[in-house]
């Protein structure tokens, strides 16, 4: 399973207000630090553990759990869905 | 004024292009005297709108009208939006959208299609909309999908199609819309005068209940169902926006910028105009902006009411509209002293079915 934007999503960064920003069709949402990171990594060929090593690389303690979290969340919100 | 202090950076700008329009729909909310052509903006005066929404901080940028088809320089609208970084959306009829005005849109950065809807059926749709408009509806949406965008579906029920909602989410399917909106009719502009025609009947309210649901449910996952009750009909007010010049911004065609799109309805605030102020300031500074903003304008039973962080007192054109007074609650609230407004309009028999089209002779 690998998770990727879904379609009409875009993720960019804002400079007004200094954060990541997911534009989609019914809004606006601000993905913390945390959020974006996973969002950056979600193209639809990566798999959770594959995206939380990328983040070992990048920071300390990364756990796959975690990265599923995020995910769950993101699902929810519409925003990632598994390819 | 001072209300500035803790005032967010818009999120969202609705663009409205044009008030010209090959539709005549009887539910329109643009106001009754509309912007003629003469007094748009100019191609450099939306490019100059869209560059400060930007700096200001708008990310999504709805290009409506009107029919936003009907300007020549939307291409470069598109490019000038999509380029600052903003998320566009074109707000459209589908009339004039022909797969080559689509392939550039969207190769210029195009991001949603919201198409309108007016009914079921052929038949049905061109008289609601008194144009041969639903085949271009159906050649809109094959094209939105060919070119891989999502696609939202409009719809406002009023009594002359709520007969015909089933017929109408299946068509959204059929389009194969990513998002369905169904919203009971709201009275601003042409549609107030049409009321009584167009207010749906208790029965067909109730008949809806259980359409919507059943089909949120069968589609959860494909297709997004959203349904707008009709206000009248309820106890408590709809929220105004996220409120009142919290996070959206609205520019009629000729540069007047509203904080709701209903706003000229409130012919006691003084509108500003991007052609003589900068956008930033009007945002920030100006007495229509700040004339309901957070809580200090509010009375009671707003002021003390629980509910006034989830519906922000309600809708202010509706009070104006209704009491003559933008700062009352919302008359639909049933802790209105007003409510008696809504109820009267509610129980007067439906006498006419009658509509007049928009723009029609
Ligand atoms: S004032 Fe009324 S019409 Fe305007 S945005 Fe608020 S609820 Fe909607
Ligand atoms: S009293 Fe005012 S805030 Fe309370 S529910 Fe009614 S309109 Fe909303």
């Amino acid at each position: 399973m690998t998770p990727r934007l879904c379609r009409g999503v875009r993720l960019t960064y804002d400079h007004t207000r200094q954060t990541h920003v997911l534009l989609f069709p019914e809004g606006v949402l601000m993905p913390n630090a945390t959020a974006a990171a996973v969002l950056e990594l979600c193209d639809g060929e990566r798999t959770v553990p594959d995206i939380a090593a990328a983040l070992g690389e990048r920071y300390a303690e990364v756990r796959e759990d975690d990265v599923g979290d995020v995910l769950a969340r993101l699902v929810d919100r519409r925003v990632v869905e598994w390819a | 004024m001072g209300v500035t202090e803790g005032v967010q950076p818009p999120l969202g700008m609705l663009a409205e292009l044009t008030h010209r329009c090959p539709l005549h729909c009887p539910y329109c909310s643009n106001p009754v005297e509309l912007v003629t052509r003469e007094r748009e903006l100019g191609t450099d005066e939306w490019c100059s709108v869209l560059d400060q929404a930007r700096d200001l901080g708008v990310l999504q940028v709805h290009l409506s009208g009107g029919e936003p088809l009907a300007r020549p320089d939307l291409p470069e609208l598109v490019t000038r939006a999509s380029d600052l970084g903003c998320y566009v959306n074109l707000v459209t009829s589908g009339l004039g959208l022909t797969e080559a005005r689509l392939a550039d849109l969207v190769d210029r950065g195009l991001a949603h299609v919201q198409l309108s809807v007016q009914g079921a059926d052929a038949e049905r749709a061109n008289l609601l909309s008194g144009a041969k408009a639903h085949d271009h509806k159906l050649t809109a949406a094959e094209l939105v999908k060919r070119f891989e965008l999502p696609l939202s579906v409009n719809v406002v029920l009023h009594r002359a199609n709520h007969d015909q909602l089933e017929g109408m989410i299946a068509l959204a399917e059929r389009m194969g819309a990513d998002r369905l909106e169904l919203a009971n009719t709201q009275f601003y502009g042409w549609a107030l005068r049409n009321r009584d025609a167009l207010l749906p009947t208790r029965e067909q309210l109730a008949a809806a209940e259980p359409v919507v649901r059943a089909a949120t449910e069968r589609l959860r996952g494909s297709m997004q169902v959203v349904y707008v009750l009709s206000d009248y009909y309820e106890q408590y007010p709809k929220p105004c926006m996220s409120g009142w010049g919290a996070q959206q911004l609205t520019v009629a065609p000729d540069g007047t910028v509203l904080p709701c799109p209903a706003a000229t309805t409130i012919t006691t605030l003084s509108l500003e105009n991007v052609r003589e102020r900068p956008l930033a300031e009007i945002w920030y500074d100006s007495e229509s902006f700040n004339a309901y903003r957070g809580e200090d304008w509010m009375r009671e039973p707003c002021r003390t009411c629980e509910r006034r962080t989830i519906d922000f007192g309600g809708c202010r054109c509706q009070a104006f509209q209704l009491t003559g007074d933008a700062a009352a609650a919302d008359p639909v609230c049933r802790r209105s002293p007003d409510r008696g407004l809504v109820d009267a309009l509610l129980e007067a028999p439906h006498g006419s079915n009658e509509f007049v089209m928009r723009g029609m002779r």
